[in-house]
């Protein structure tokens, strides 16, 4: 079994008084593409938020390669390999499509934006032909494409992807999971936040259901696809 | 397309730009030493001072994309630093005016970095109130504090009189041009494309790994440092320190230029900055009539041009030298279709 690389251990998280994110503890291993799904509410975001820094826990803790990174701060936890695509396509608009991707690599030595362009344009044909683009006239099927070609500028190990199908039409959102999972191929492991159930789980290797911000179930994604309570509850019966 | 394109070299083009800025200092200083009066020298170096804060102030406002309203307190703060200073030290002139406007930058720096940890986690109208609240504070600290442990320093709403007038126009110039070349030169650096992405997208900046904390404040203190720099010159242009000087009204004032030049745009402030100090000097033979032409410019450039004069648009004297190298500068437009007709 591959090692595991990032592990959630038991965390509380707290929006003042607001318990958002109760005993929450699951692992990802190399090389897996872990989802969690969940409604809204269910503190799918809040747990990102809290792995990249952008949040604390109250209790719990967070190992990325076995190390402890609760605590640390946003930027050097993007700085240790765990990139981040946020929720709702955060581009950096009057930018084009090429300076979007440069700032992706700001933690990294400029010899690295070279070849990872090159990467990113062979996952992205579309970023491609659009590199001289700015990015905020472009559709926002592309705009989270950019973000989650910026986001593998970084030399990451390991990509967090909240909510990529979010306000897409079905075919862009088949063509995103799509190139997920091609970028999966590559050996990106990838911890996937998502409402679109069916997808996520379709492309995933395990899955954890969260609801009103704890774990209730977890298995393969196959083993959830054809579960009767995650059917009944996600998947719409 | 674009491959074999003829550029310039860096040191070509800042030998370039020198040299530019050396035949305009030859042009100005002939022209106040031959052609202009008293009074019209006065009005170039409010000019040259004005000119620094509106500049310093786009660093906060265009760049950093802030709302600060309390330029003025900064810039007292160097005023003040700046005049104990140079009053007080036994150095010679020059010396003691160098280093009185480094401690009055430094100083202001300092407070930039004390008022921005805070005011920095906010956005929008309350980062405005709380940075006018800040200005306020020091305008009003000054007006009150007479003496320090039983010296007098400060003399209060008295004001600070006999502060030696070091401030020509050759040292305001000097200072106007080391202030944009250093503004310049951040915003072109790694740092300031950090500022830059913090404007355009904070979330997005943060998941690329940059400290946004740490370059909003850097940012809010180097705007702050040279507000400072510009009360340095004042107070030693002057000669004498009023509380009252450094109210409300002139935060707003310099945020006016700035606005009016087109925010993140550094020639726009130059230029409105010119534009505006001039402007209520020249039209003084209209007597009170002169306030309703500052004021109606104002409002008509707000209407015609909402993003200010130049918008966002930087002149780069290289790029229009290359342009001229490839023989484009008449073809512009149509390479600029070309590029859009791509899509």
């Amino acid at each position: 079994m591959a090692q595991t690389l990032l592990k959630v251990d038991n965390i509380n998280v707290f929006y003042g008084n607001i318990h958002a994110v109760k005993d929450v503890s699951f692992e990802v291993n190399e090389g897996e593409i872990v989802t969690l799904i969940g409604a809204n509410g269910a503190g799918k975001s809040t747990t990102l938020k809290t792995i990249s820094g952008l949040l604390h826990p109250k209790t719990g803790d967070v190992l990325y390669k076995g190390k402890s990174i609760k605590g640390v701060r946003a930027h050097k936890i993007v700085e240790a390999g765990l990139a981040q695509v946020p929720e709702g396509r955060h581009v950096f608009l009057h930018m084009t499509v090429e300076e979007n991707l440069d700032m992706g690599a700001y933690t990294q030595p400029a010899s690295t934006i070279a070849p990872n362009k090159e990467k990113v344009f062979e996952l992205f044909p579309r970023l491609k032909e659009r590199r001289k683009q700015l990015a905020g006239t472009m559709s926002g099927g592309e705009q989270q494409m950019l973000a989650m070609g910026r986001a593998l500028m970084s030399n990451a190990s390991m990509l967090m992807l909240d909510e990529p199908s979010m306000g897409l039409s079905p075919l862009l959102v088949q063509e995103i999971f799509d190139i997920i999972q091609n970028i999966h191929k590559e050996g990106m492991t990838i911890l996937l936040v998502e409402q679109n159930a069916q997808m996520a789980l379709s492309v995933a290797d395990r899955a954890y259901v969260l609801e009103t911000g704890r774990v209730v179930m977890d298995g393969t994604g196959a083993e959830l696809l054809t579960n009767e309570r995650v059917r009944s509850a996600y998947l719409g019966g | 397309m674009n491959k074999n394109r003829k550029t310039l070299k860096m040191p070509v083009r800042y030998l370039m730009n020198a040299v530019l800025v050396v035949l305009l200092f030859l042009a100005l200083s002939y022209m106040t030493g031959n052609m202009l009066s008293t009074y019209q020298n006065k009005v170039l170096m409010t000019v040259g001072i004005n000119i620094i804060l509106a500049v310093s102030l786009n660093v906060a406002t265009g760049y950093l994309g802030q709302l600060p309203l309390g330029h003025a307190g900064f810039m007292a703060v160097g005023a003040y630093t700046c005049a104990l200073f140079t009053k007080y030290s036994p150095l010679p002139d020059g010396v003691s005016f160098a280093i009185g406007l480094a401690l009055g930058a430094v100083m202001a720096g300092l407070f930039g970095v004390l008022i921005g940890v805070p005011a920095l986690r906010l956005t929008g109208d309350y980062l405005a109130i709380l940075t006018l609240g800040f200005g306020e504070i020091i305008r009003i600290t000054l007006n009150n504090i007479d003496d320090v442990l039983g010296y007098s320093l400060f003399y209060g709403s008295k004001g600070l009189k006999n502060i030696p007038k070091y401030s020509n126009f050759a040292n305001v110039f000097l200072c106007v041009v080391i202030t944009c070349f250093l503004i310049h030169a951040m915003m072109k650096s790694r740092h300031g494309r950090a500022v830059l992405a913090i404007r355009d997208n904070e979330i997005a900046a943060e998941s690329c790994g940059i400290q946004t904390t740490y370059y909003k404040v850097m940012a809010f203190a180097f705007s702050a440092a040279f507000a400072g720099l510009a009360g340095g010159l004042y107070a030693c242009y002057i000669g004498v320190l009023n509380p009252s000087t450094f109210g409300f009204m002139k935060s707003i004032e310099i945020l006016v230029m700035v606005v009016l030049g087109g925010m993140g745009s550094m020639l726009g402030s130059i230029l409105s900055a010119t534009v505006l100090t001039i402007l209520p000097e020249a039209t003084r033979s209209f007597d009170s009539y002169r306030m309703v032409i500052y004021s109606l410019v104002l409002v008509l450039m707000m209407i015609f041009r909402p993003g200010g004069l130049l918008g966002s648009y930087d002149f780069s004297m290289s790029r229009i030298v290359e342009k001229v190298m490839n023989g484009e500068l008449f073809h512009k437009k149509n390479a600029d279709k070309e590029g859009a007709d791509h899509e």
